[in-house]
């Protein structure tokens, strides 16, 4: 694995009037890596993620997203970033079609160009068949692939997923985990993936970050983490119990 | 730009599939239909036997048939045409939680705003210049009168100051609706402000008025007390953008009309001499006249765009 870093951040804090969201986060994603950010509701990922894209304003501190500063060069981040937020929105009258051509007309992409890209991601994702049915009746898998489709199709060389699989069956879950892994694999996109599903984070992740109340409160990859918290040790460990012996000691 | 315009042609063909948009044309259609094949009827009534009456054609948009004219129509019912195009641009994405895929776009966040701005302004322009054309039509039929260069011209300032006058509402519109989360919250504020701008402001005047400036009735006619009454009932009404919007239009769509005032402050003299001289006033005349209104309109709708704009760029964005 290379040692180029796709993202970094530097005592990255986000205060708001009566909260610290985000105090002084400091990690790195290596390039080609899946990066699981792991932390309890309202730990601030999300709000770190909006700060990575540059879709708000760090308090303090610094990032660096594919050696750009989000906060000075947002819009050169965005085109090199897919983000997938929590909970995707989708205009309920347009088909896969038509939200795969909107994406691709806002940023920028030619009639032909588009069309190609539409039909390649739609494949990958499996939803070829779905194409013209409208978004409305999608069920909730159907529009987290096509949430990651729309991600895809600018080529992304990094995808920030934020609860990709949050309230999806157990079989769609494990599906999309599996999708995200070999597009990690065949495409070499560095992935961001915050989730609480701990088992399928383990799966696929190299390193896994552990927020909590706005501080990172261990970083590394699993074994490394098991090593620390549990002593050298042959056996290994599932990330659920790493996660919550550290949760305890918060 | 790309961001723009992509925003652009979205925006546009949501409103034109829309079925508020075709409700709210079928309504607005039908209505400046009638209104004017009345006013139509009336005029050839009143024609009857005239030698060389002038400006005709105009007299289709300002005479008032059976209940009021096109003019007076545009002017009442203009602003809702801004309100339901506008009110839930920006929360109704919020809600869907659309907004954030596309500001996470490459694109400048303004690029949102803009594009529905554009994008309503056109649905606007397109509306308003096929009614006018459409009742120009029944007129060239009804009537059997060609329009001048001069109404013409005329015509189609009438229908650029209607754009600012409806455009500004589209803008209070959007407002609303980056500043409350509810659609129907910023429906709602949308629509009282309207009514009470349209409606309550010209009451409000005249009360206020005769607050600050009073006129005793039981005294003799005291002319500096009732003018000064009638100059502060003006100024207070200028709050109000369908009285500017009516002082500019007026005077421009009727060519016999030499002042944006009403014909009250006029003195009997001045009354005299206006009724000596029924000659219609010049195009750059009636441009002088009406210049302030305009100017007025027109920043009007620039200040609630920026504000919405300033607004916009500085929240942010969760959803």
């Amino acid at each position: 694995m290379e040692d180029e870093k796709v993202i970094e951040t530097f005592g990255l804090s986000k205060i708001y009037p009566n909260q610290t969201a985000v105090n002084k986060l400091s990690f790195s994603v290596k390039e080609g890596e899946v990066f699981g950010f792991l932390g309890p509701n309202g730990a601030g990922k999300s709000t770190t993620l909006l700060m990575l894209l540059g879709l708000c304003q760090p308090s303090g501190g610094s990032a660096r997203v594919c050696g750009l500063d989000p906060v000075r060069s947002a819009r050169e981040v965005k085109r090199q970033v897919g983000y997938l937020p929590e909970n995707v929105g989708f205009y309920q009258d347009m088909d896969a079609v038509q939200s795969l051509e909107y994406i691709a007309d806002l940023n920028g992409m030619e009639r032909n160009e588009a069309k190609k890209k539409t039909d390649e991601v739609l494949n990958l994702v499996g939803l070829s068949e779905d194409r013209s049915k409208k978004v409305g009746i999608y069920s909730r898998g159907m529009k987290q692939r096509l949430g990651i489709a729309e991600v895809l199709l600018k080529d992304p060389k990094v995808m920030f997923l934020d609860e990709p699989t949050l309230g999806l069956d157990p079989e769609g879950a494990s599906k999309l985990t599996d999708l995200i892994k070999s597009l990690n694999k065949e495409r070499k996109i560095s992935v961001l993936i915050s989730s609480h599903h701990l088992e399928q984070v383990q799966k696929i992740s190299h390193s896994v970050g552990i927020m909590i109340k706005g501080q990172m409160v261990a970083s590394g990859s699993i074994d490394n983490l098991a090593k620390e918290k549990f002593g050298v040790d042959d056996k290994e460990y599932a990330l659920e119990e790493i996660y919550m012996k550290y949760f305890q000691e918060v | 730009m790309q961001g723009v315009s992509a925003v652009y042609r979205k925006e546009l063909s949501d409103h034109f599939s829309s079925y508020r948009f075709v409700i709210l044309f079928a309504l607005i259609a039908m209505v400046s239909f009638i209104t004017s094949y009345m006013a139509g009827i009336h005029l050839k009534e009143s024609l009857h036997g005239v030698a060389k009456p002038t400006f005709v054609f105009l007299m289709l948009f300002n005479t008032t048939g059976a209940l009021f004219s096109m003019v007076q129509f545009v002017a009442f019912f203009g602003p809702l045409i801004g309100i339901v195009l506008g009110f839930d641009a920006i929360n109704r994405e919020r809600g869907d939680g659309t907004l954030i895929k596309i500001v996470s776009q490459p694109i400048y966040r303004d690029s949102v705003i803009n594009g529905k701005f554009l994008a309503g302004v056109t649905t606007i322009s397109i509306m308003l210049v096929s009614i006018v054309l459409v009742i120009s039509g029944i007129g060239l039929i009804l009537l059997g009168v060609v329009p001048g260069v001069e109404e013409v011209w005329r015509l189609f300032i009438y229908v650029l100051i209607s754009i600012f006058y409806i455009s500004f509402w589209l803008g209070l519109a959007i407002l609303f609706s980056i500043f409350f989360r509810s659609i129907a919250t910023s429906a709602l504020a949308a629509v009282a402000l309207w009514i009470f701008l349209s409606f309550f402001v010209s009451l409000g005047a005249s009360v206020l008025a005769d607050v600050i400036a009073p006129v005793d009735t039981q005294e003799a006619v005291n002319t500096e007390a009732a003018i000064n009454n009638i100059r502060v009932r003006q100024f207070i009404s200028l709050f109000s953008p369908m009285s500017l919007y009516t002082n500019a239009s007026a005077t421009i769509i009727d060519p016999m009309r030499k002042t944006a005032d009403s014909l009250v402050l006029m003195g009997p003299m001045e009354k005299i001499s206006a009724g000596r001289f029924e000659n219609p006033l010049p195009l750059g005349q009636s441009i002088v006249v009406v210049y302030p209104y305009i100017v007025i309109l027109i920043s009007l709708t620039l200040v609630c765009f920026a504000i919405s704009y300033m607004v916009f760029m500085i929240q942010e964005i969760r959803t």
